[in-house]
């Protein structure tokens, strides 16, 4: 379709999504609570942490800044996508700007292109934020081998579509833009109470971790401690094993369902006008 | 030459709500046409299903040879909407949005001067939220005329105006030479000062057509001479008054003629149709 649109002097699906990414970050970044509540929570969470807990985990020489680090990119990356997408998608529903957009010749394609552009720019930021805190201040140490850098990219990457695409179908949820934020914001804490980012899996009682273990930030932050906790802190986790399998089958069950969700409930109407 | 919108038998049901009851219009090319009818009269539903917006539950419709049920990007392309209400308030300035609105397009005006013509070139640099009401509905028209189209909706666009910044507004439409625009309004005087045909819309029908000078036979209405000793209804209103002159002796004390106004034509039609 695009080929003869373009035939045809209409401007292209992939040039209108690589604008409206633009024009998304320009915006995002200009609203101050978002910025505040999505973008900058986890790192500031990080400072905190990190400043607060100081102590190494017995027998396995892992730091508490190494786990933060590693549940606090987890968190952000679901921040800017989940999270983010999840109120300002409700937002642009209810306020209409998704009917004045459906209304003019921007493909719709053009218009989810440009939110996951600017949510892969906000996380690529969110995520170098994180890490150079963590190097700075608590002398985190990067991966040295491809194999880390390999895994950290597969996880983020899932991780990042999950989130997005849950992000997207959260929307339908709040019934109003002033709903929004709360609708989406408070099971976003609840689950990262639950997931292990503020208090450690191994304090939680069994059920929660049954209940983590269906959402996909349980396993992504279990990812990035495979990559920043190395062989020592394995036997920290609730198996004594990163099991990185699992996390590629659960966050990769979570980019289809997220996709099916999508496409099933995303609507470009309020629910006043019909 | 072809219409630029062509509605027949249009209905529309909410649930139990019968929104629409059969309409018809005909809008041809250039003209402005102006739907007019109190709240609930079904003005939005007409506009949005012409839109595209909103599906339709009998009827045919043509909107420039288009259904609108099966809208395409080129058919986006050529048609403009200003809607009800639209309240976004993003952090961008107005030469941002119209400039990324542009793009859009496959043959857009030049942002700037659209900025200009909406009158917001001292508030190019503004961002959305820090304009009024009325710069607000600004904007709107000027993303709904950004890609050029050959047909504006604009749905009550100075609802809750003062009446000098409706006065402004109006000089803005009148100044969109060559554009079929479709407005809906429930103030007689917004479509008397814009409209070159209106259609009155009660209950979801159309219940009058026409130029609104002629408005439900108003031309044509038999004129009243009204008196200090008396009031007659008559086609001849020059021989009633000559009439009464000689019966007077020379002036005749109190005397008026008067045609049905536009709003007395209007209050009618919607007298008429109120009843059950
Ligand atoms: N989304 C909707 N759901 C249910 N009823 C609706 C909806 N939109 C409009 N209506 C009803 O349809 C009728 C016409 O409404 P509308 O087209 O908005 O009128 P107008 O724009 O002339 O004020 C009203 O009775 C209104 O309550
Ligand atoms: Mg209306």
């Amino acid at each position: 379709m695009t080929t003869t649109d373009t035939a045809r002097g209409l401007p292209s699906a992939l040039e209108i999504g690589a604008g409206r990414a633009l024009f998304e970050l320009r915006q995002f970044f200009r609203e101050r609570d978002q910025v505040i509540f999505t973008f900058s929570l986890p790192i500031v969470l990080l400072v905190l942490f990190g400043s607060i807990f100081r102590g190494r985990f017995e027998g396995s020489g892992v730091t508490v800044a190494q786990v933060y680090t590693a549940a606090l990119i987890g968190a952000g990356v679901l921040s800017v996508s989940l999270q983010n997408l999840g109120v300002s998608i409700a937002v642009e529903r209810e306020q209409g700007v998704l009917k004045r957009l459906a209304g003019t010749p921007m493909p719709r394609s053009a218009y989810f292109l440009g939110k996951i552009l600017s949510v892969m720019v906000m996380s690529v930021a969110e995520v170098t934020l994180l890490l150079t805190v963590a190097v700075v201040l608590y002398g985190l140490r990067l991966p040295d081998d491809v194999t880390g850098w390999l895994t950290f990219g597969w996880v983020g990457i899932l991780g990042l579509a999950a989130g997005s695409l849950l992000g997207i179908a959260a929307s339908s949820l709040p019934r109003s833009a002033k709903s929004a934020t709360a609708v989406i914001t408070l099971p976003f804490i609840v689950l990262q109470f639950i997931s292990g980012v503020f208090i450690p899996f191994t304090e939680l009682p069994g059920w929660l971790v049954g209940v983590a273990s269906v959402f996909p930030l349980r396993w992504m932050c279990q990812g990035f401690r495979a990559v920043f906790l190395g062989e020592g802190g394995a036997a920290l986790e609730v198996t004594g094993s990163y099991e990185l399998d699992r996390v590629a089958l659960v966050l990769g069950a979570w980019v289809i369902g997220g996709l099916v969700l999508c496409l099933l409930t995303f609507r470009w109407k309020s629910r006043r006008d019909r | 030459m072809n219409a630029a919108v062509s509605v027949r038998g249009l209905t529309k049901r909410y649930g139990d709500v019968t929104a629409l009851r059969g309409v018809d219009l005909e809008i041809r090319p250039g003209e402005v046409f102006a739907i007019l009818g109190p709240n609930g009269a079904g003005k939005t539903t007409t506009v949005e299903i012409l839109e595209g917006h909103r599906d339709r539950d009998a009827g045919t419709v043509s909107v420039l040879g288009v259904d609108p049920r099966r809208p395409t990007r080129r058919w986006r392309a050529r048609t403009g909407i200003v809607q009800q209400a639209a309240d976004d308030m993003a952090e961008v300035t107005v030469r941002e949005v119209v400039r990324h609105f542009a793009t859009y397009y496959p043959r857009p005006r030049d942002p700037d001067e659209v900025i200009e013509q909406v009158g917001l070139a001292g508030k190019a640099d503004a961002r959305i939220p820090a304009l009024s009401g009325g710069q607000r509905r600004r904007l709107d028209v000027a993303l709904g005329i950004v890609g050029d189209p050959e047909l504006l909706f604009l749905d009550e666009p100075t609802t809750g105006f003062d009446p000098e910044a409706r006065r402004r507004f109006w000089d803005l439409i009148r100044g969109l030479e060559g554009t079929t625009v479709l407005l809906t309004t429930h103030y007689l005087e917004e479509a008397e000062a814009l409209a070159d045909r209106v259609a009155v819309i009660v209950h979801g029908r159309i219940v009058a057509e026409g130029d609104p000078r002629t408005l439900g036979g108003r031309a044509s209405a038999r004129a009243t001479v009204a008196w200090a000793d008396g009031e007659v209804e008559t086609d001849t209103p020059a021989a009633t008054v000559v009439e009464l002159a000689r019966r007077y002796g020379g002036e005749v004390p109190r005397l008026t003629v008067t045609r049905p106004s536009l709003e007395d034509t209007y209050l009618r039609l919607i007298e008429e149709r109120s009843g059950p």
